[in-house]
């Protein structure tokens, strides 16, 4: 199955809202103990308590700082995990058939038992979304949780990859990015959702939708939102002002109030 | 990219036995009895070697075989293919040669082709990487198949068409450097791309997602300092080029042949480890490195 | 050749065990899912959150999910261990559980017959604090408390004393309806799960963020706006947008009116000793001047209408309002953007531009909710008005020397906006609201053999309150409640071990410890505690003669007990997060939570709070023995259930018996208590009825229910206090009023710093040392994936944060010439340290940063001697000391809240130099013998197959 197929049925990706990752790396680690205890291998870890840790993540968070020509530089928490890519390169490279895009919904898998761990597949992703297990020498990525999204063991409520239920600010979303009426497309459509390097041609399923603009009130000028207008300048002045201000608030608190609207719910 | 030694031993002494094999394949006069034994006997231990030693990188040696599977599409399989079918058909080749004293030319030819076709497998596994600019490019394959021819002429004692394959190599070679040295600016392949952050302003990876090292980083990204890649490029070049030609000029060719033909195997391990190491993944760019 | 079939329905687990989590404070609901291993064991497989949850709703964050790898941790004591070597060096003997228990009762039996202020019990990162300190007040000690003293006590004190209630996880910003958030300094480990869900609301509606902190990661990162304030300034700033504020009228005056001491009458005559007190009536009620009538009435009279802008002369004395004392101090021009923006490193133009945008959204995109309630004078309102502005404060304002007034400041500034319980602002999640009055006064009076006279802790109204003995001294070992810290309500851990060791106030015999490693991260000045633990008179004894430490994991305090208890991990125990405690409530309902034991231990360790119930009916301790002496609570459980503080109330508020049936709240025991909370996914609920959602203060459907459900006895209206009486009568007292004086050297501390009205003066350290030398300020921040320690022995997380570095911003950056892979000297006033250095554009210029407690003592939590941690890791405490540094007057001042006695380790100022790549972070220290060896070589954690 190294070759692609021509296309998809659907096309199942992630959408990651990075206006709103807080770079906490709870998707992080609810991967990597899904994905330990689930399809495939065990993610390892080697020298887990010595000198150099390091082990099988399938999906990590990258921070990058950001100078605009103006203003203050600015943060970006930025995940990363496979991005399941219409032109995958990962799969024509490998040699086995190992690696392949399923048909039914584009998920980009490794069948581990046909992988003979060459990690062509790793190199041919610009991405670095696909990692070597050391322990079991194949090679592990992100499987948009197939075994959940379908899992009948599961409420359906919770038929989402691991990272997407577990990220608090709801920065990560799935869905369909082929059908354009379903929410993820809808989220891309209206917050300009991005491919990462476009140039690479793999044409990412997973998009970003970037920052919103930020230190907008170092920019505004005094059309776009006035500044207050004084009262007073001392206290004296203040108190003044409280005076006069009092005599308009509405009358004697003890009488009864009238119902003054209707309900309407929050206005 | 990690210098891996396996990947480096394999490319370099695969390429020099295949380069070896060509020549034996279209001798028209080739040796044969004991001298073709000993000729074909060097050729596959470094051919053979070559393919065995690139198995050490693999995670699961034991399914190698699976790697046949994908010819189609995939230069790895395409190479597993080449290599075994060169290796073969020079293998019946050289029996007629060794034991029969029989010159089956075809066979030659199509061995000889089959041992390029392998050279430039390989040479296409690097060259695919769009992820690896310096390598995606034309002369990769020209400098590989260059480089084979001239070793194997070498190998096989051809002094004069050596002096000149080995004279073009070298040109191939610095071509390679120069251009390759642009191609990951030519290949608009940037952090600010990487990270779609481009529009915003300057970006500049804050922290990386890991304070330890991981495959990735262990994999795709070897960071080697300019000053040093140059003084390697020198020897690289020196011991692969210069010196074997100089040796190759003087006379007794057969004695500094071989002193020509260990130079030149250095050079190209040193040009090899270069060619890793020097090879500036994409991925690099989201760690802020190239 | 198709595709592979795979199986896209494989069974998930075997079982799922719903538990809270403990990787933190915030203590979300998680499903714990068990497999049957090969070896037919049934084992923890994987977690994730409990969507039911009503703090997570389902989300975890990534130490919970890592809970697995915490509860796997090679670190994880054993035995109990007897020490056999010095102290420090990790060398210990396992014994038995008989052993240590005796052991235990042989130290302490004699201590309580005949001096209980002996022991000091001190509980770190304790979720069981209702627990512990009902023990230590039944043991005698008036020694006792948690972390809090260096943790939160600021933001405690202040949030109750002004408006009762505080940040934290006490309340939350109305997150479904707030249109402008802003934040200041605040970290994650604290309500971390829902602030992040909050947040996550507030971007899914596009509303506003605004964050002030002078780094920019986290929450900061994801702010629209960025204010990179210097640290410690934050109050200037916070008064500078109030004086904005009041200079354009933009308040909620009928708020003020209505439910804060706005309107009160303040005495006015400085001869008189009630100078600054408010105008009271003889039931001792605050009187307000009636706008209809023109007579004093008090504040709470039916039909009141107060008058903010009355005045009230009486014999030559004018009282003025609350509000005109407020109007004059804050509209002064030292508070003009114009005076503060070189302080507070904010041009005036950007302060101006926030208080407008803030008054824009609370007064022009004000929120009115259709729903009736009735306020506590009776009067019936028809809507709900919201200010839809919210703000949230954590640590970063807290953990200076002016972090009380601060806190107050802001609070001040919501108050005005009238943003505080009403809609789109700040909301109480139940046991608060609940004001200073209404809560416990410290205790200390210590009977030999008996129990202390009451809680420990709690909020003085003046000097009165003090826990003095009757000579003056100071009653506890960290001088909590005394002239130094007069409101110190969490009392000092931080004070404790140096205390001890310099026998200041007095002696004492063991020091008793629970989950805090003093010895590393939790302590300033960790070298000089060190050396205090180890410390021996000259006839070679250890100057603090016993101490006992109870922790899970080798953490590097372990080395420093003589005895050591093991606890259980937070699988593997019973606790309870309940409402008399700091439970899991939200906004719009109290909620309290267990944690039952998911999976038995396999080590020879005890739930620390089963041996309290041991030890407590070895000691004989009333309330953990029966009638006949023997042991009350088996275990830790056994208390939960059966347990009452005041009749009908117990740890746990739900499914208790009614008349009829189960009941929430209050009711009687129920010997199936636990497996109802197990059944319901280890938490309980109750909601707020709609009516009594906002203005909980003041609204009689809320205040009804909170009797109701045992909250409170008796419904309990307050009014904010904008204006804090009891800091004046700390004032009165320096002044010469009172029986009860402070030492003439605090007296003008006293003055200058416990203002009635919030005021900001310059972090303590700057007038201690000397700002040019140390012209840098230095702060740390936790990472999102740890806390404190213990992340470190994950070995999921330590791979994220297996180091830190110094960040530097450009400005250092640049100006000291370093490069990538470059190391700094780091001095201060009182130490030096070396460490590897990064460069941050996004942060202050004149502040530099680290990750918290990633450094580790070589030979602790189980980790290689060359782990990362030990050798490039690196703490800030060595930098920090909890006295300031002397200035000439013969005196050693607390480097702490002269207030609440909160440790100011963000006052922290410091010099940086190049400095050469040394092997290892410096300082360097001995290893210790790890008690529990080192961790495997290799991890495939898998159970199922």
């Amino acid at each position: 199955m190294t070759q692609l197929p021509e296309s998809t049925e659907r096309k199942l990706g992630l959408v990651i809202d990075l206006d709103t990752c807080v770079g906490c790396h709870a998707c992080v680690i609810a991967c990597k103990g899904w994905n330990t205890e689930h399809y495939g291998a065990p993610l390892s870890d080697q020298d887990p308590y010595g000198a150099e840790p390091s082990g099988t993540f399938l999906n990590r968070i990258h921070s990058y700082e950001v100078q605009p020509e103006t203003g203050p530089a600015q943060l970006v928490h930025f995940p990363k995990s496979c991005l399941h890519c219409e032109d995958a390169p990962c799969v024509t490279v490998c040699p086995t058939g190992a690696s392949y895009k399923r048909t039914e919904d584009g998920i980009v898998l490794v069948n581990e038992t046909d992988c003979i761990g060459c990690g062509l597949c790793a190199w041919a992703c610009p991405y670095g979304a696909r990692e070597m297990d050391r322990a079991e020498g194949v090679m592990k990525k992100c499987t948009l949780c197939v075994d959940r999204i379908y899992n009948e063991n599961l409420p359906e409520i919770d038929r989402t990859p691991a990272c997407v239920r577990t990220c608090p600010a709801g920065a990560r979303h799935f869905g369909d990015l082929g059908d354009p009426r379903s929410d993820v497309s809808r989220l891309v459509a209206e917050r300009g959702g991005m491919d990462l390097m476009p140039e690479q041609g793999t044409k990412p399923v997973n998009k970003y939708l970037p920052p919103r603009p930020k230190d907008r009130l170092d920019q505004e000028t005094d059309i776009l939102a006035p500044l207050l207008a004084p009262v007073a300048e001392d206290a004296k002045g203040f108190l003044g002002w409280l005076d006069r201000t009092l005599e308009r608030l509405p009358g004697p608190a003890n009488r009864p109030s009238e119902p003054r609207r209707d309900k309407r719910g929050e206005r | 990219m990690h210098p891996a030694p396996s990947i480096i031993a394999f490319s370099t002494f695969s390429g020099l036995g295949l380069g070896l094999l060509f020549w034996l394949g279209i001798d028209p006069d080739p040796p044969t009895g004991w001298v073709a034994f000993t000729f074909f006997v060097i050729a596959y231990v470094l051919a053979v070697g070559g393919l065995v030693s690139s198995t050490f990188h693999l995670g699961r040696p034991e399914r190698a075989i699976k790697a046949f599977t994908q010819w189609r599409s995939s230069w790895l399989s395409r190479e597993a293919w080449a290599s075994v079918a060169a290796l073969v058909v020079m293998a019946l080749y050289g029996l007629g040669l060794v034991f029969f004293d029989a010159n089956w030319t075809i066979l030659g030819w199509l061995g000889a082709a089959l041992a390029m076709l392998t050279v430039l497998t390989t040479s296409m596994i690097y060259t695919q990487m769009k992820t690896v600019p310096r390598w995606n490019m034309w002369l990769t394959p020209v400098l590989f198949i260059a480089l084979s021819l001239a070793g194997g002429a070498l190998l096989s004692g051809r002094v004069t068409i050596a002096i000149w394959l080995l004279a073009l190599a070298g040109a191939v070679q610095l071509g390679w450097w120069v251009v390759g040295d642009t191609r990951l600016v030519q290949s608009g392949t940037t952090m600010e791309t990487a990270t779609g952050l481009g529009p915003m302003g300057t970006v500049r990876s804050f922290e990386p997602p890991h304070t330890g090292t991981n495959y990735l980083l262990d994999e795709m990204v070897h960071v080697v300092g300019r000053r040093h890649a140059q003084k390697l490029r020198l020897i690289a070049f020196g011991l692969m080029i210069v010196l074997p030609i100089l040796l190759l000029l003087l006379p007794f060719p057969h004695i500094f042949g071989i002193l020509a033909l260990l130079s030149h195997a250095a050079g190209v391990l040193a040009s090899r480890w270069l060619f890793f190491a020097e090879a500036e993944h994409v991925v690099g760019l989201y760690y802020g490195m190239r | 050749m198709g595709q592979p079939r795979i199986d896209t329905s494989p069974a998930v687990s075997d079982e799922v065990r719903k538990t809270t989590c403990y990787m933190c404070a915030c203590r979300c609901g998680i499903d714990v899912h068990m497999k049957v291993g090969p070896d037919g064991e049934k084992r923890v497989a994987y977690i994730e959150g409990n969507r039911d949850h009503p703090v997570n709703r389902g989300v975890l964050c990534a130490k919970g999910s890592a809970g697995i790898m915490q509860h796997n941790a090679p670190s994880r004591l054993r035995a109990p261990l007897k020490r056999v070597g010095p102290r420090g060096s990790g060398e210990f003997e396992e014994i038995s559980w008989d052993e240590a228990m005796q052991i235990a009762t042989d130290w302490l039996e004699p201590l309580r017959e005949t001096a209980p202020e002996k022991l000091a019990f001190f509980t770190g990162r304790d979720q069981s604090q209702s627990f512990t300190s009902f023990w230590a007040q039944n043991f005698g000690t008036p020694n006792y408390a948690a972390h809090g003293g260096f943790c939160s006590v600021n933001m405690a004190a202040a949030g109750i004393y002004t408006m009762g209630g505080a940040f934290w996880e006490f309340g939350q910003p109305d997150w479904d309806h707030t249109k402008l958030f802003m934040i200041f300094g605040v970290a994650e480990d604290h309500d971390s799960n829902p602030i992040k869900m909050g947040l996550g609301k507030i971007k899914a509606r596009g509303a506003k963020v605004i964050g002030v902190n002078p780094i920019r990661t986290g929450y900061n990162a994801i702010a629209d706006d960025w204010v990179g304030i210097t640290p410690g300034t934050d109050g200037l700033f916070i008064l500078s947008l109030v004086h904005e504020l009041l200079r354009a009228g933009k308040i909620d005056l009928d708020y003020l009116a209505r439910y804060t001491n706005a309107p009160v009458l303040v005495n006015g005559d400085p001869k008189l000793p009630e100078h600054g007190l408010f105008l009271r009536n003889e039931s001792d009620k605050p009187l307000v001047m009636d706008r209809d009538t023109g007579k004093l009435t008090p504040f709470d009279q039916p039909g009141v209408k107060p008058d903010l802008a009355a005045t009230y002369r009486r014999a030559g004395n004018t009282h003025r309002t609350v509000m005109h004392h407020l109007a004059e101090r804050y509209l002064d021009s030292r508070y003009a953007p114009d005076a503060v923006a070189k302080t507070c490193g904010v041009p005036a133009a950007k302060i101006r531009r926030i208080a407008a945008e803030i008054a824009h959204v609370a007064f022009e995109q004000a929120i009115e909710i259709d729903q009736p309630w009735t306020d506590f004078r009776g009067e019936r309102h028809e809507t709900m008005k919201g200010r839809p502005v919210s703000f949230h404060a954590m640590r970063g304002i807290s953990a200076h020397s002016n972090g009380f007034q601060t806190a107050r400041a802001l609070h001040v500034l919501q108050i005005l906006l009238g943003s505080v319980e009403t809609p789109g602002g700040f909301r109480f999640k139940p046991p608060y609201p609940k004001p200073a009055t209404a809560h416990p006064k410290p205790h200390c009076k210590v009977t030999p053999g008996k129990p202390l006279d009451g809680p420990h802790l709690g909020f003085v109204q003046g000097p009165d309150d003090l826990a003095l003995r009757d000579d003056g001294t100071p009653a506890r070992i960290d001088k909590a409640f005394t002239w130094e810290n007069p409101m110190s309500a969490h009392g000092l851990m931080h004070m404790v071990i140096s205390n001890a060791h310099a026998g200041d106030p007095y002696r004492i015999d063991t020091l008793f410890m629970y989950m805090a490693n003093m010895a590393w991260n939790s302590s300033m000045n960790t070298r000089g505690v060190m050396e205090m633990l180890t410390d021996t008179d000259a006839s070679g004894n250890y100057v603090i003669p016993r101490i006992i430490y109870s922790d899970a994991y080798s953490s590097e305090m372990v080395a420093y007990a003589d005895l050591v208890l093991p606890d259980t991990t937070y699988l593997e125990r019973h606790d309870c997060i309940s409402l008399l405690d700091r439970p899991i409530s939200e906004a719009d309902a109290a909620a309290d939570a267990i944690r039952w034991p998911v999976v038995e231990p396999d080590r020879d360790v005890r739930c620390f709070q089963l041996v309290l119930c041991d030890l407590g009916a070895r000691l004989c301790l009333p309330g953990f023995v029966n009638e006949d002496g023997s042991q009350k609570y088996a275990d830790y459980a056994d208390y939960i259930t059966h347990h009452e503080r005041r009749p009908g109330i117990g740890p746990l508020a739900g499914w208790r018996m009614g008349e009829t049936g189960l009941t929430g709240g209050r009711g009687g025991v129920n010997e199936a208590q636990i497996d109802s909370y197990i059944a319901n996914g280890g938490f309980w609920t109750a909601h707020i009825p709609e009516e009594g959602q906002y203005y909980k203060p003041w609204n009689t459907a809320y205040q009804d229910w909170a009797v109701e459900i045992g909250l409170y006895d008796a419904p309990a209206p307050y009014l904010f206090q904008l204006y804090v009486e009891p800091l004046r009568r700390f004032q009165l007292a320096a002044e010469g009023h009172g029986q009860r004086q402070p030492p003439d050297y605090l007296r003008e501390r006293i003055k200058a710093t416990l203002d009635p009205l919030p005021i900001w003066y310059a972090p303590l350290e700057d007038g201690h040392v000397d700002p040019e030398a140390f012209p840098v300020h230095a702060l740390t921040q936790r990472p999102m994936a740890m806390y404190h320690s213990w992340g470190s022995q994950n070995a999921w997380l330590r791979q994220i944060h297996g180091h830190n570095p110094l960040y530097l911003p450009t400005n250092l950056w640049q100006r000291h010439g370093f490069a990538e892979g470059d190391w700094a000297r780091v001095t201060s006033a009182h130490g030096e340290i070396t460490v590897p250095v990064a460069h941050m554009a996004a942060l202050n210029e004149n502040t530099v940063w680290t990750w918290n407690a990633i450094g580790k003592r070589k030979g602790a939590w189980a980790l290689d001697k060359d782990a990362p941690e030990a050798t490039k890791g690196f703490l800030l405490n060595h930098l920090i000391h909890e006295l300031l540094p002397p200035k000439g007057d013969g005196l050693r001042w607390a480097n702490s809240d002269p207030i609440t006695g909160q440790a100011a380790w963000f006052d922290l100022r410091v010099k940086i130099e190049k400095a050469a790549a040394p092997d290892e972070a410096h300082p360097v220290f001995q290893p210790q013998i790890s008690p529990v060896g080192e961790g495997p070589d290799e991890l495939r954690w898998k159970i199922g197959s």
